[in-house]
């Protein structure tokens, strides 16, 4: 019982978080061809959005979080327009070099805007459910796995059923081919920065339930969900989700005492675990696991 | 007269961080301007060489590996042998992989080091840091060992200056420049690319090694702070990428214009009421990044834009 309540349930929790934010890392860098490292910042943008409407409205964050997603979306494709569309025919490492910029400026107007103080998503203790007599489950836990598994839905009818993720697809396959059928890339450009802000914006709203707000969540988070894409294969959005249950899982699951009575990792090396699941793909299998494509 | 001998010591003191930059920007240059290797994780060498170089030149203490007592030019060099051992290993798994992987990698790599540095207490002392780590010229009085200082960092830039010239001119550094523009046809005319590239790797975590040992040896003290991706990664990319990379006199020129206005703004900022000037110290971060997006939209080859000599003439022996 103490491995589901204090492992496996928080690893779930962690991987849905991951997926989420992994799936804009996956589309990004399928069809703009760059990995974004400013994608770590616009997930701590998102969760600050979140987290002033909920000061302004008084209510909970799971319902203004559309609002704080569609925001976040918009601020994006502002940045593309600014910051990344005079760089569309440059080599991709000027595209990373300008993202790396990107996220010392967002994350720097972020501290200038909210501060640096940790903030809390919602205030006070909440009692967990206790099932079974011992099997503890938070009610925020349920909410985020809930959440997230709503929007991974909503990616998946995007994707196979509106015309913009169909020519998403397209373009993630052959930006060329895409181009001749008479595909409006700057339009699939611009929904592709919408769509992963957004999801960028619930993981870090959906992390700060979890945890707190403040302004390094995002930066932090970056490399394990890095490490999801990669593992599910770039370009490949269901493998992003399914990366990021494994990081997230693998994670939590490092701790647990699995030989005699010690972590099996040590706990100050969980965050460890995920880069060097991250570099043993890149280095065996950079296809990930989903056979994306390497580029 | 007390101002202007305040000024003449913040000047040695830029011309002393700057050259300590220079080392890392001329180190990330051999990776990135010569053959093109996109490191992320320059902050994780620098850290290395930063602790290898205290642990060996500290005292004995309780708290951390030490008491070796070696003198500073031979933990430098220890430093640097260390760090190109490490750069050796990371090489060798991914230097296969392409530009923003490897940058992928190298960052995910660095923060290993950092949680190593961090959790590994008996060796570092995790959080709290090694202090006491020897200055060189300690000894001398008050300006004259800030001279001599910033003198040393200033020889140490030119000779390396010298050397790495003279490798970008000879045929090594004409066949990292062959991979970087066209890895194809460079592999094609029977050069090894792979080995070329963790020449190039290996030379570049040294100079980075060293970077670390000589900002220890400077600072007197190292912490997990240290292998802060923002002041040891990111910043020493605006640096080449501001100055010119490719270019040597580009690298150096970036690091100690970029250390100057990193520092002068830090000056500027703090004049204003202490309510802003915790603030502001956020916007030097993003004037940063902002110049970053000036360059690499305007100016994408620098200051100072790589220059191709042509081979020199190739010396014939006169027919007989």
């Amino acid at each position: 019982m103490e491995f589901l309540s204090f492992h496996l349930i928080p690893g779930i929790v962690l991987g849905s978080i991951y997926a989420i934010g992994a799936i804009g890392v996956s589309l990004t860098f399928g069809i703009l061809r760059f990995a974004n490292f400013a994608h770590g910042a616009t997930i701590t943008l998102g969760a600050y959005l979140t987290l002033t409407l909920v000061w302004g409205t008084g209510l909970h964050p799971l319902i203004v979080l559309p609002v704080a997603m569609a925001a976040t979306g918009l601020i994006a494709i502002g940045m593309d327009r600014v910051f990344y569309k005079p760089l569309r025919a440059s080599d991709t490492v000027i595209l990373v070099m300008a993202s790396f910029g990107l996220m010392l400026m967002l994350r720097s107007a972020i501290q200038l805007i909210w501060g640096v103080q940790i903030e809390a998503m919602i205030p006070g203790i909440q009692r967990p459910f206790v099932l079974f007599e011992s099997l503890r489950i938070s009610p925020r836990h349920v909410l985020i796995v809930g959440s997230a598994v709503v929007l991974m839905i909503g990616v998946h009818w995007l994707l196979s059923y509106t015309k913009t993720g169909k020519a998403m697809r397209a373009m993630s396959d052959s930006p060329e081919l895409a181009r001749v059928t008479g595909i409006d890339t700057e339009a699939v450009i611009r929904a592709t920065w919408f769509v992963g802000a957004g999801l960028a914006a619930a993981a870090g709203t959906f992390l700060a339930i979890d945890t707190h707000v403040e302004t390094q969540m995002g930066f932090k988070i970056l490399l394990p969900v890095f490490a999801a894409a990669i593992l599910g294969g770039i370009g490949r959005p269901y493998g992003a989700m399914a990366g990021g249950l494994v990081i997230g899982i693998a994670e939590e699951l490092s701790t647990y005492a699995w030989f005699g009575t010690a972590p099996l990792v040590p706990p100050g090396y969980k965050a460890g675990v995920a880069f060097a699941i991250m570099v043993a793909m890149l280095i065996w299998r950079p296809s990930g696991l989903f056979r994306g494509r390497v580029f | 007269m007390d101002q202007a001998y305040g000024i003449f010591l913040y000047a040695l003191s830029l011309l002393t961080m700057g050259g300590i930059y220079a080392v890392l920007t001329l180190g990330l240059n051999i990776q990135w301007g010569f053959t093109g290797l996109f490191n992320a994780g320059i902050a994780g060498f620098f850290a290395v060489g930063g602790y290898v170089a205290a642990i060996l030149t500290t005292p004995p203490a309780a708290a951390h590996l030490g008491g070796f007592g070696l003198p500073v030019p031979v933990a430098a060099i220890a430093a640097m042998l260390i760090s190109a051992a490490l750069g050796w290993t990371v090489a060798k798994t991914c230097i296969r992989l392409r530009a923003d992987y490897l940058a992928i990698a190298t960052l995910g790599i660095a923060e290993i080091f950092r949680l190593i540095l961090k959790n590994e207490l008996w060796a570092t002392n995790g959080a709290r840091g090694i202090a006491l780590v020897p200055k060189p010229f300690e000894g001398l009085p008050e300006p004259w060992n800030q001279i001599a200082m910033a003198a040393l960092l200033l020889l140490i830039v030119f000779a390396l200056y010298l050397a790495l010239e003279r490798a970008r001119l000879s045929p090594w550094g004409r066949v990292m420049t062959a991979i970087r523009e066209n890895e194809d046809s460079a592999r094609a005319a029977g050069k090894h690319v792979e080995a070329f590239r963790v020449q190039a790797f290996v030379l570049g975590s040294a100079l980075m090694g060293l970077g670390g040992a000589l900002m220890a040896h400077y600072l007197k003290f190292v912490d997990p702070n240290l292998s802060d991706p923002l002041t040891a990664t990111f910043l020493v990319w605006v640096m080449l990428i501001v100055g010119g990379s490719g270019n040597n006199k580009g690298a150096i020129l970036g690091a100690m214009l970029m250390w100057t206005v990193w520092s002068a703004t830090e000056i500027l900022t703090s004049q204003l009421p202490p309510d802003w000037a915790v603030r502001s110290a956020y916007i030097r971060i993003f004037l940063i990044g902002l110049v970053l997006q000036i360059v690499l939209q305007r100016y994408a080859g620098g200051i100072l834009p790589e220059r191709r000599e042509p081979p020199p003439p190739l010396a014939r022996k006169p027919a007989e």
